[in-house]
């Protein structure tokens, strides 16, 4: 297999405030590769967007990359010095945030956002930057880019503002973007046009994304892999297609089961019984162990690490040959 | 229908006043601006029914919430609640008793509590308010009772909002809105700020007061999933207007109208079921200008002359003229 463009290995995030030091992201492991969505998924509070940042190097203090590394296509990026980073940020790993109306500056137009984007990843001339500017704005979607170039960010709807933050994105050709939460701003009929944007752009430059959501449908609509993110840990990652029709942690079949679907009728929905533990109050052993329906003594007391199990990795001591456990689940 | 509907709205209207201030209208000429947010709304509720408004953002699902329970005059149209008008002048006792029987669950539970009250005043409150209860021993005991239909613990009242999760608070706002013996909940994107797995938590519980209770709801919610989940009736509503509506299932299993199409069509789904799109096009217009005629003309596909010129009326459960000429097939595939 070719080298992934992101690899993360045993990421820690650590925040250090004054009743202790609070453990964001706990040890996750995961490679994406060329041309590949990875979604990561969980609920508030589980780490999706901590890592997103963590992988692009904005933790800020009283945050702190506690342990473990971060290669972007072989070479190591969480420890290059401030000014490093900042030239690899933008020019080889885009971002793509919520909200497309606080990551543009509301008063430059777009072209002088785009072009000055563009002009401190590449060496084009003003005027070739602009005609790039405007290739970019029509490639995303945006009508009359010619015309519309030179509007402010108010002047813009919700999702035509997200489609000019993607082409902002895309300035240098990055190898990797990090979308957090793309859509979740946007109406259904908007967000279903942003997703196709972001698959076709993945498809035809090759570009790696790590999408960050909540919301399992853009997930299982986008995504090759997904990995199911629980009190900073990964509780299961896999091809999208397995994990959303044959979730095998115990807090994945309860995510799947949890959300109402259009295409089958439900009594009850199955309910996860609590909420996510407090990163102040994590639970020992399993965090998931409090709301788990098939926990076992094991579970309390030792943490289950990632197991191999057919195509999905799955940290739960249930898939554990090893472990007596009380009796199979189905 | 052969029963008394419970809740009758009838063409409903809501313009707001969008103008520029009165010295620069003078000053700079220009006329008086309104957006109508809502235009002509009808529908009805039966007793024990849940009956959703489902829209994109701009559509006007939440003036009609409001105007509903009375938070928001209607500029035209009244809401009959039980047989009683709410908008006529004479029944003022009997608008009054209707009143306790109508509340409103709020979508961000972060912003509808008070976070300085404790929660069992917050709960109290529509006790004290209509005066239900004299002794505060049995109010005391009333809203523990509360608290534990909804899922919490009676000591839970001792606790201020920012000691709970969303859930949580969410569920202290459901008490609230059982506390007047309510029947009829008006519940504005109950569990959009929610998690999944929280959303579930309170979808069911939603469902289970409902046959305990008996109550009737009107839900607001922008997701399709949701809707289908807890709606027996389903009005979409596009710029102001309802454009389809109809038994759930049915709206689901068989959409009429190019918008409904277009909506269902755009929402992912984790069934993966590998279905063929149809690209989406468009946004929502500015509903300060709307397109004439059918205000969904600029997106449709099948759009002709007439839809740009004259506004479809709401008949057989859908507003389009291009179903009603039959130029647009309804799908029959069952």
């Amino acid at each position: 297999m070719a080298e992934p463009v992101l690899s993360v290995r045993d990421l820690r995030v650590e925040f250090v405030t004054r009743r202790g030091i609070l453990k964001a992201i706990d040890g996750i492991s995961f490679d994406i590769a060329k041309g590949e969505v990875l979604g990561v998924v969980g609920e508030s509070g589980a780490g999706k967007s901590v890592t997103g940042s963590a992988v692009i190097g904005l933790i800020d203090p009283p945050g702190r990359i506690a342990g473990g590394e971060v290669l972007l296509s072989g070479m190591r990026i969480d420890n290059l010095p401030p000014e490093e980073m900042r030239r690899v940020r933008g020019k080889r790993i885009g971002m793509i945030f919520q909200d497309p109306l606080t990551s543009l500056n509301p008063l430059y137009r777009v072209s002088e956002q785009l072009v000055e984007t563009i002009r401190t990843h590449t060496n084009l001339s003003a005027s070739g930057a602009r005609k790039r500017a405007i290739d970019l704005l029509a490639e995303v979607g945006i009508p009359a880019p010619e015309r519309r170039i030179d509007s402010y960010p108010h002047e813009f709807s919700g999702g035509m503002r997200q489609r000019v933050v993607i082409a902002l994105a895309l300035c240098a050709e990055p190898e990797l973007i990090i979308a957090d939460e793309p859509t979740t701003a946007l109406d259904v009929s908007v967000q279903a046009q942003i997703i196709s944007l972001l698959k076709r752009l993945g498809r035809e430059h090759g570009t790696a994304i790590m999408l960050v959501t909540h919301d399992m449908g853009v997930i299982a609509e986008t995504a090759d892999r997904v990995a199911v993110m629980y009190a900073g840990r990964i509780a299961e990652i896999g091809p999208v297609r397995d994990v959303v029709q044959n979730p095998l942690h115990p807090y994945a079949k309860g995510l799947m089961g949890a959300i109402p679907s259009l295409e089958s009728e439900t009594d009850r929905l199955v309910q996860i019984p609590g909420s996510m533990p407090r990163l102040s109050a994590i639970p020992p052993g399993c965090p998931f162990n409090p709301r788990c329906p098939f926990v076992f003594d094991r579970c309390r007391v030792e943490r289950p690490e990632p197991i191999q199990h057919s195509e999905h990795r799955v940290a739960c001591h249930l898939y554990d040959e090893t472990s007596a456990r009380p009796e199979a689940v189905a | 229908m052969t029963e008394r509907s419970y809740i009758e709205v009838k063409d409903l209207r809501r313009l707001f006043d969008v103008s520029k201030p009165w010295l620069n209208r003078v000053l700079e000429g220009g006329e008086k601006q309104y957006l109508k947010a809502v235009d002509g709304v009808s529908f009805s509720i039966a007793k024990g029914e849940t009956f959703a408004l489902v829209g994109e953002s701009g559509s006007g699902k939440s003036t009609v919430a409001r105007m509903v329970v009375g938070l928001l005059p209607p500029t035209d149209g009244e809401v009959v609640i039980d047989g009683v008008s709410m908008s006529s002048r004479a029944a003022l006792a009997e608008r009054q008793r209707l009143r306790r029987r109508i509340q409103m669950i709020f979508q961000d539970p972060y912003a509808s509590l008070n976070p300085r009250w404790q929660v069992d005043r917050i709960v109290a409150e529509p006790i004290r308010a209509f005066r239900l209860i004299e002794r505060e021993k049995e109010i005391t005991d009333r809203v523990g009772e509360l608290l534990t239909l909804v899922g919490l613990h009676p000591a839970d009242g001792k606790k201020y909002p920012h000691e709970f999760s969303g859930g949580q608070r969410q569920r202290v706002a459901i008490a609230r809105a059982l506390a007047s013996n309510a029947e009829f909940i008006v519940c504005d994107e109950p569990t959009s700020a929610l998690d999944v797995s929280v959303q579930a938590q309170i979808l069911n519980l939603m469902r289970d007061l409902q046959d305990r209770l008996g109550l009737t709801y009107l839900l607001i919610s922008h997701n399709l999933a949701v809707v289908r989940h807890m709606a027996s009736r389903i009005g979409v509503m596009y710029l102001g207007r309802i454009v389809e509506i109809s038994n759930g299932r049915e709206l689901f299993a068989h959409p009429k109208h190019p918008y409904t199409r277009m909506l269902l069509d755009a929402v992912p789904d984790v069934g993966m079921t590998g279905r063929q799109r149809i690209p989406v096009s468009g946004e929502i217009p500015n509903p300060i200008s709307p397109p004439s005629g059918c205000t969904f003309n600029p997106r449709c596909p099948f759009a002709n002359e007439r839809c740009r010129a004259e506004i479809p009326p709401l008949l057989g459960g859908v507003a389009c003229h291009a179903i009603h000429e039959g130029r647009l097939a309804v799908d029959a595939a069952a």
